[in-house]
């Protein structure tokens, strides 16, 4: 009977191998019936799977490093503004859900603004923050971690809160009993309570760390990130598609990262009990 | 009529790791009132499910009604009512009772009719429109009753339906159970771990053994009908009572003994 | 609560808060970085016609690709939801990919429909709506809790009884969830679509422009205009929720 690893690792290629599969048979068939609709298919829009695989190992110019290399250091530059992004946003999303946490009236007061900051895209600030910050000398990627902050603070807020409220109101009597202040119950009881709720908000704001770090490099001029290689190859893609597709790919890559750092995280410091459900 | 044969059923989870069921015949005639109780773990609500197909046995067999177990669910034979009321919250009552009679493709004007009826049965006319978070848990069970009544089956199966709640509306519960059981001339099978309950509702008690569970003994509940408020004062209740939980006892310490002499055997 | 007491804190938070801006921020920030709230009314006032037209052009692309992501993923989660094992072992994947800057693609959707097409906004808004409402659709049809599938199993019932009468129903709160985060996401992702290129009509390139010009408070205006959209949008899934799904008092935020 073959074990949960090796299970596992067939599902893996299995769903790989269709991936595959479908993606070169759509490409057959658009080629060869030549399918305009929903789009189409070409060599340039859907390039090659191992044409895509091949380019990661060719130099991304002339005589230049491999795309590999290359997107492997834009990838760590990424990464460090996403990294400092993530942990701006966690600490000051947190903060604001504790603070809401403790009074009704500001939490009414304040949750409608923390959900309409939401809808202002941030590519629309974004050159107006890097602007304003750098004329007070602040660093370029440091305003793109500020702006990764805007995109993360939001689902860390709304669960840290959930979660801060989500303690067993007998348990709050409880430390009631024990005299405990609101500062301990909400040390001791509440924060450990909402510590579930914590990680699944990490498991989402952490890849979206990426995404607003990517999104907000161009606004800053910052030419060493994914954000500027994808500006990049955007403008060669009818010459090389396949640059900007193993870019798309890397930057998966590293959003998937994120996310199983968070999920290996949970597992080591979370124990709850399995939910009973159908 | 038999109305549930059980022959030497028996029942292991995961592999043969986990014994719950050994050997277990039982016969349940038509109009009886019949409680399973014992420690917890001893494997009444598994037993209660194999009789309505929710859980396959290991061994043994089970007829229900002259038909196999699946037979009998597929024919709608038995209504089952869980320990929480299992009631639908986007549904208001009336629609919670209809649920198996859309499903037995009823037409309107008869599911209205019997959804009428049915809470008159259970004294909750006048609700109909409420949903279920506004109602108590007393009063979530009832519609649970009534929900399992609605197509009247001849068989109620019911796993612990009081334990969540508190004495005093059990209590009441209790004697309105025993009138429905009474007006629908129904078959009950009725898990407990409260003696009280099994001797003062049952016309048998079925003392099970923890694990693996086994039929320890069977106390014939001789107590008159219809019982009332009175019964639980009669001297032959105080007996009965004494005598089911002496053999919980007995089956409790025939297990201690068994385990010690075990025990003795690998010293 | 009354309508009134639940909106008076946010409404007096608003009024301090444009008063904080107006006569604090700005000034201490300088006109780069933050416009007076009075120039960026007079902006949104003087370019009222054009930024609502622009404004109502993308709402349209992220409608369309709310609601083909939405139905798509809705249909996705369904058939995971019958086929049990196909779901489970397929949902670390679909999680991963979930965590795929999505935003990555735009350029590509740009390529495969047209810079100038809404189609191509349209995909992006529907591909960042898809996962949101997979997972919580898949969610909430599977967190049903035991008893109800054995309820339902004492009546004999077939799978398709079992979907309609029970898991879809009690999936709808899950449901609204996805789709309310899903109405977020297709705006923002048919305004960044603009950034790598679109149609003059369209609001995100209006937003880029006036950056580009150094109108700021033209920017601010055409932000303001695109937040409106969305919480429109929100408000409006929302009072779909409340219409739908009736019953037990709503735990929604």
């Amino acid at each position: 009977m073959p074990g949960a690893v090796e299970r596992r690792a067939a599902t893996f290629v299995l769903v790989l191998g269709t991936l595959w599969g479908l993606w070169e048979g759509w490409h057959w068939i658009g080629t060869h019936y030549k399918l305009t609709w929903p789009f189409a298919v070409n060599d340039i829009t859907m390039p090659h799977l191992h044409t895509i695989v091949k380019a990661l190992f060719q130099p991304a110019q002339a005589n230049g490093p491999k795309l590999i290399t290359v997107l492997w250091h834009a990838s760590l530059f990424t990464a460090k503004e996403a990294a400092v992004g993530l942990v701006i946003g966690g600490v000051v999303g947190f903060a604001i859900a504790v603070v809401l946490s403790q009074s009704g009236l500001l939490e009414r007061g304040i949750i409608p603004y923390v959900v309409a900051s939401q809808t202002v895209p941030l590519l629309a600030i974004a050159p107006m923050v890097v602007v304003g910050l750098g004329s007070k000398g602040v660093r370029d990627w440091v305003s793109v971690s500020i702006l990764a902050a805007y995109l993360t603070f939001f689902p860390v807020t709304i669960n840290a809160l959930r979660g801060l409220k989500s303690a067993d109101p007998n348990a709050v009597e409880l430390m009631r009993s024990y005299a405990a202040g609101r500062w301990k119950i909400l040390w001791k009881l509440r924060v450990p309570s909402s510590l579930p709720y914590l990680f699944s908000a990490f498991r989402i704001a952490a890849p979206v760390s990426i995404v607003g770090a990517i999104i907000s490099e161009p606004a800053a001029s910052i030419q060493g990130g994914l954000g500027g290689a994808i500006v990049n190859f955007n403008q060669y893609y009818s010459i090389e598609p396949q640059e900007l597709w193993a870019t798309n790919v890397i930057a998966a890559a590293l959003g998937i990262t994120f996310f199983v750092v968070v999920v290996l995280a949970e597992r080591a410091v979370v124990r709850r009990a399995p939910e009973q459900v159908a | 009529m038999s109305v549930v044969e059980l022959a030497a059923v028996s029942k292991t989870f995961g592999r043969g790791k986990t014994h719950a069921l050994e050997g277990i015949d039982l016969v349940i005639e038509q109009g009886e009132f019949v409680s399973l109780i014992g420690p917890s773990g001893c494997g009444k609500s598994t037993l209660l499910r194999i009789v309505g197909d929710l859980i396959q046995p290991s061994s043994g067999s089970v007829v229900v009604n002259g038909k196999s177990a699946h037979q009998a669910r597929l024919d709608r034979d038995y209504g089952i009512v869980f320990q929480n009321a299992v009631l639908y919250e986007w549904r208001t009552v009336a629609k919670n009772i209809a649920l198996p009679l859309e499903m037995l493709a009823w037409s309107r004007a008869k599911r209205s009719e019997r959804i009428g009826e049915l809470l008159d049965l259970v004294e909750l006319t006048g609700f109909e429109n409420h949903y279920p978070w506004q109602l108590s848990g007393g009063m979530q069970q009832r519609v649970s009753i009534a929900r399992a009544l609605s197509f009247s089956p001849a068989l109620l199966l019911m796993d612990e339906p009081f334990g969540a709640l508190d004495e005093m509306t059990r209590e009441r519960l209790n004697m309105e159970l025993l009138d429905i059981w009474r007006e629908t001339e129904s078959t009950i099978v009725f898990v407990t771990h409260s003696i009280a309950e099994a001797v003062f509702l049952s016309t048998r008690a079925v003392v099970m053994s923890a694990r693996p569970g086994r039929i320890s003994g069977i106390v014939e509940i001789d107590l008159p009908q219809p019982r009332t408020a009175e019964t639980r004062e009669d001297p032959r209740y105080f007996e009965l009572v004494t005598e089911v939980r002496e053999a919980l006892a007995r089956s409790g310490a025939e297990k201690a003994v068994e385990q010690e002499l075990v025990a003795g055997d690998d010293q | 609560m009354s309508v009134v007491r639940r909106w008076l804190p946010a409404l007096l938070v608003f009024a301090a808060g444009i008063a904080l801006w107006q006569f604090v921020f700005s000034p201490l920030a300088g006109k780069f970085l933050l416009p007076r709230p009075s120039a960026i009314v007079t902006a949104l006032w003087d370019n009222h016609g054009v930024l609502l037209r622009a404004g109502w052009y993308t709402f349209k692309e992220a409608l369309g690709g709310f609601l083909a992501g939405s139905f798509l993923a809705i249909a996705t989660a369904l058939v995971l939801a019958r086929w049990r094992r196909v779901g489970e072992a397929l949902m670390p994947y679909m999680i991963a990919v979930n965590a795929v800057p999505i935003i990555a693609f735009a350029p590509i959707a740009n390529a495969w429909f047209g810079v100038l097409n809404p189609h191509s906004k349209m995909a992006i808004a529907g591909v960042l709506c898809f996962f949101p409402v997979l997972v919580n659709t898949l969610r909430g049809l599977t967190s049903v809790r035991p008893e109800s599938i054995e309820l339902m199993r004492s009546y004999a019932a077939s799978q398709v009884d079992v979907f309609r009468r029970v898991r879809i129903p009690s999936a709808l709160p899950f449901i609204f969830t996805g789709l309310k985060v899903a109405t977020v996401l297709a705006m923002i992702g048919a305004i960044v679509g603009d950034y790598f290129g679109g149609s003059i009509n369209a609001l995100g390139v209006q937003i880029e422009n006036s950056i580009s010009l150094f109108d700021f408070p033209l920017g601010w205006a055409a932000v303001v205009v695109a937040s409106a959209f969305g919480i429109a949008f929100y408000l409006a899934v929302s009072l779909a929720e409340r219409l739908a799904v009736r019953g037990a008092p709503s735990t929604a935020d």
